[in-house]
This record gives structure tokens, sequence and C-alpha cells, in this order.
């Protein structure tokens, strides 16, 4: 089966919004989805400068090329295992 | 501990890049859009209802301000007039942390509770083991009398059941002097006699009702001002809290406009020599032991609650220190702006004249996301002093000792430890050395678990931090090869 792939943004504005706290998924990934998924690290994505303020819906985490707003650990996590849920 | 940081805490950072926003749009006119602009119609909502989430932004935006809750005299004073009182004042504020009272939820008083396990048992051995008679049956089930228990917990040891649980208060179970605790309705508050800065509980309420009151307003002012040369130290433990590299992040805070950047870690080289100076010094005089000094949370602990180990404190002074003193006698109409992940070290600058403002990592983030600036993108520049590997690993636990121990070399018998965070059990186990001695002479206190990386104004994960700093050590030279 394929892994997941996990972009997180790590330009600086993401980074210093939360992308930072979203790489414990590198060191302590919730034990269903430890093996299936792929942590990339990004850099910024140009979300952040589309629109004034835009950094504020930060920071964001492509799940498969879908993109998560307002990332969070919780938030990407629920994402792997909705797409893991889908292929079986 | 490899816990992301709650939802309360990243809640912070978009407060303070707000906050900057704001002053940068047009000197704060706008400011009292931030709790609809944080809290959209709509839009997510984390307490009661939009209202009150609004309402504690509000307090959270004035803390972030340098105003501390309680100071609020007038309700409907606005967060613009707020802000523009923080861009009339020449001194900062004192206050350091606070509860919006608020926001706090008031977890439960009692600390043990009888669950839905409880079976109305025919031996009640919760009820008979009671010292305070706090136990009696009600609907057929054991209840505690909030007003009688004492937390013994002997209830929770004897049921058979596991019925009894323990709830803790997260702010009061994380504060490791005990300087947080409940008024007559059940708040918390701060003795800001007793508290020692670490933050712990700032970091572990999950309402987000502790707050610190920041002083980034006060630098975005003076940094705005071209006349004021505004230098930035950057604590050791920056390895990581940015993309980029460290060469970057020198171009990026120019382009945030401080004049000049230098590195505490030079400031750390010193304070290792020192500290190796004064260790084989006290040996030879025959004294048991000696404990580090740089953490200031760790030495106020000392001063007010381990008053046994104050006379092993060593008195060689900080790293931030030596780096300022450094940096007055070259530029001495700079101001000194301290950058790190510590809100302890606020006291310390305040107690020593070459600082001038203390930042976090946290706090200079925001700068940099609400002015745009990207690190990797920025012109790398040099330092124009070099750090040695030993300065360079002070923010990760056993660094500290570990430089020590390396100047020291054979002109002493040294035997190092680390008490790797500060809690209550390890401030017990700090009082047991101070008293009854140990197979240690040299010991190491850093009140954060992990060292400095772990502090709470950090931005990145510990680990990785730590990694980084790890990386930086291997590309410096040593301070045994360095002449002066
Ligand atoms: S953790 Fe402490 S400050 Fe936070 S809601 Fe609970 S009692 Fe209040
Ligand atoms: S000592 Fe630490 S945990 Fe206790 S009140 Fe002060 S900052 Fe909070
Ligand atoms: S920093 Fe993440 S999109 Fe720009």
């Amino acid at each position: 089966m394929e892994k997941v792939k996990i972009k997180i943004c790590c330009g600086t504005s993401c980074f210093v919004m939360g992308a930072a706290q979203i790489q414990v998924l590198e060191f302590a990934p919730p034990a269903d989805i430890a093996d299936k998924i792929e942590i990339e690290e990004a850099r910024c994505m140009n979300h952040c400068k589309n629109t004034t303020a835009k950094y504020n819906r930060g920071p964001f985490v492509l799940v498969n090329n879908e993109l998560i707003e307002e990332a969070n650990f919780e938030k990407v996590v629920n994402k792997v295992r909705e797409i893991l849920n889908q292929e079986n | 501990m490899l816990i992301p940081k709650n939802n309360a805490n990243q809640m912070r950072t978009r407060i303070l890049v707000k906050i900057v926003e704001k002053f940068l749009q047009g000197r704060f006119a706008d400011a009292d859009r931030i709790p609809l602009e944080l809290r959209p119609k709509g839009g997510e909502v984390s307490r009661c209802c939009i209202y009150k989430d609004r309402a504690i932004l509000k307090y959270r935006c004035m803390a972030s301000m340098g105003f501390a809750p309680e100071d609020e005299t007038d309700e409907l004073t606005s967060l613009k007039e707020y802000g523009e009182r923080a861009l009339a004042r020449q001194e900062h504020a004192t206050n350091k942390l606070s509860v919006i009272t608020d926001a706090c939820s008031g977890c439960i008083r009692s600390r043990y509770m009888v669950t839905d396990a409880c079976r109305g048992c025919f031996a009640k051995p919760c009820q008979v083991n009671c010292p305070k008679q706090a136990i009696t049956i009600v609907n057929g089930r054991s209840t505690i009398d909030p007003d009688k228990c004492i937390s013994c917990g002997r209830c929770q040891e004897v049921c058979p059941y596991h019925a009894v649980i323990r709830v803790p208060i997260p702010c009061e179970e994380a504060c490791p002097v005990g300087a947080i605790s409940k008024d007559e309705s059940g708040k918390e508050h701060i003795d800001p006699e007793k508290c020692i800065l670490c933050g712990k509980c700032l970091q572990s309420c999950p309402f987000g009702a502790v707050v610190e009151m920041s002083q980034i307003v006060d630098v975005l002012k003076l940094l705005a001002d071209d006349d004021k040369k505004v230098v930035a130290m950057l604590a050791p433990a920056v390895l990581g809290q940015f993309p980029g590299t460290i060469n970057n992040l020198i171009g990026a805070l120019k382009k945030l406009g401080f004049a000049d950047v230098v590195e505490v870690a030079v400031g750390a080289d010193i304070t290792t020599q020192k500290e190796a100076a004064e260790f084989i010094e006290k040996m030879e005089k025959g004294e048991k032991m000696m404990t580090t000094s740089c953490c200031p949370a760790y030495y106020k602990a000392a001063d007010v609650h381990i008053p046994e180990i104050k006379p092993f404190v060593s008195h060689t002074r900080t790293p931030m220190y030596y780096t300022a003193e450094l940096l007055k006698k070259e530029q001495p109409e700079c101001t000194a702006v301290f950058i790190g992940p510590c809100l302890a070290k606020r006291f310390e600058a305040e107690n020593d004249p070459n600082v001038d403002y203390v930042l976090t990592f946290e706090e200079i983030g925001a700068m940099l996301v609400a002015s745009g600036i990207n690190v990797t993108d920025c012109e790398p520049q040099e330092f124009a002093k070099i750090s040695c590997a030993q300065g360079r690993r002070f923010p990760v636990s056993g660094g500290v000792a570990g430089a020590v121990v390396s100047l020291v070399g054979d002109k002493a018998e040294i035997k190092p430890t680390a008490i790797n965070g500060l809690n209550k059990a390890s401030i017990k186990l700090l009082k047991q050395y101070a008293t009854k001695g140990s197979e240690f002479n040299m010991v190491e206190v850093m009140c954060c678990e992990g060292g400095c990386v772990a502090g709470p104004g950090c931005i990145a994960l510990a680990k990785k931090s730590a990694i980084m700093v790890e990386n930086y050590v291997k590309t410096a030279p040593d301070l045994k090869d360095k002449k002066d």
C-alpha cells in the first residue's frame, strides 16, 4: 500500500504559527499510522502570501495534496486516518 | 516529553502576530478588531460562546501589550487605547505573569472524586479510612465533601474497584514551587514572591488562562525609530527555532530593524572559564560541591525555596550577563534585547543594568510573520565574534556541566551530574544533596526538562532544536585551544 504523504510547510510563517509543533509526527506518530506515513518538510508554498494577512490561515500542511489550513497535530492525524479508512 | 503545544499556546502566537500586524498597519488604530478577527462570526468557538471567547482574547491582547488583566480599571478601555499607552510608556511592565480570572475555569477544588465505578459496597473502606469523615453515601454511592477533603488520597488507595480518581489542577500540578493557588472564589493566583517564572503553568493550563506580560510593543517601537540602535543578543537555544541557518537569521533580524546581532554563546564561553576556575578554587578549599548558576529560574528557586543549597550555588554570572557586559563596553549607547526561550530571564534582566529588554523566540517569530520575512531568503551574515563548542552546548541538559568538566580537566577531581528539570521531586533531591551530601561535586541544574531548548518561549520541538545545537557544536572551535 502506498504511504500517505504529509508535507509540512516549514517556511517562516507556517513554522512559527505551529508547523514546528506538527513535526512531532516525525518522532512520535500515533501507533496506528506510524508506518503508513511519509513526512516531508516543504519550503514556503506561497499560501501565506496570497492576500493580505493570509498567514493568519497558516500553518499549511498538505496531506496527499489536500491542503489543510490552520493545521495542527490533531487535524493532520484525522486527515490521514480518513484517507486510510477510504482505502480500506 | 513529546507533546506538542496545546491549542491555547498556539493561540498565543496568533495573538502576538496580530499585535505586530496592528502596530505596523497603523500603530494600533485597528487593534480592537483583533478579537473579532481571531474569532470571526460563524467560526469555531472554544468556550461557551463567541462573546466570551472574544472577551478573553481582549485580555490576552492586553497582556501581549504588556498590561496585566488586573490592571484594568475601566472595562470600556479599548485595545487601541492600551496600544497608545504602551507606545507612550518609557518603562516596560514589571508584572510578569498573571491569570485571567474569567478564563480560569477554576478547575475543581477537591482533588479526589468518586466515579461511576463505585458499587456502593458493603465494606465501604473509603468511608472507614477517611480521616476527615468527608465521605457520605448519597443514592447508594460514595460522595466526597470537598470542604472536608484534605486530599490525602486514602480513599483512592483502599477502593477495591479503583472507583476513586484524583483530578489534578493542571497549573498547580505543574508548578514546582507551589506559587500558584486558588483564592476563596476558586480562581488561581500567582504569588510573585514565590514564582520562579519557569512558565510551566503557562504551558499547562488547558484554558490559556495564564498569560505573560510581553515587552514586544516596547521593542517594536524602538525598532521603528531610526535614531535608536537596537542590538539582538541571541541565546544559544536559537538553533532550530527558525527555518534556515543561524546566518540567515542574522539577516532576517537586521531586516526587522536590529542594528547588530550577537551570540550569547560567546558569554557562555566566559561563564565556562570562570565557573571552571571557581570550581577548582572551591575544591582546593575543601568544599563538598558546587551547583551551576546560569538558569535564573533555578537561581531564584534556590534563593526562595531551597535555602539549604544556596551556599553551594556558583557566584559566576550568566552567559547573558557577560554578553551584555561586552556589548555595552563596545557600544554603550545601544539598546540590548535578549532573545531567548526563557521567561525567568525577565527578572534577571531587571537586575542587570546592561540588558534592556527580554523577548522570546516566539515573539521574534511573530514579528517575522507579520513583516512577511522568510528567514531562508535572507542574506546570510556572520557574527563578529565566534563562539566555542562549550558555549554552544549550554542549552541542552548536561551541556553546562560538560563544558566545565572539559576545562577543569585534571586540575581537580570532578564528579558531575545534571538535574534535568525542576519539579517537586528534584527540588527534594537538591535539598538532600545540600544537607546529606552525594557522590557528586558538580551539579548542573536546569529548570526546563531537556534544557533551555525546551523553554516556554520556544517555537521548535525541543528534540529538533537539540539536534541542531549538536550540529552547531560540531563546527565550533574548542575553548581549550582559545588564547586570549
Ligand atoms: S489550569 Fe489552573 S489556571 Fe487553568 S483553568 Fe485550571 S485552575 Fe484555572
Ligand atoms: S513558578 Fe512556574 S509554574 Fe509556578 S507560578 Fe511561577 S511560572 Fe507558574
Ligand atoms: S510559510 Fe507556509 S505557505 Fe508560506
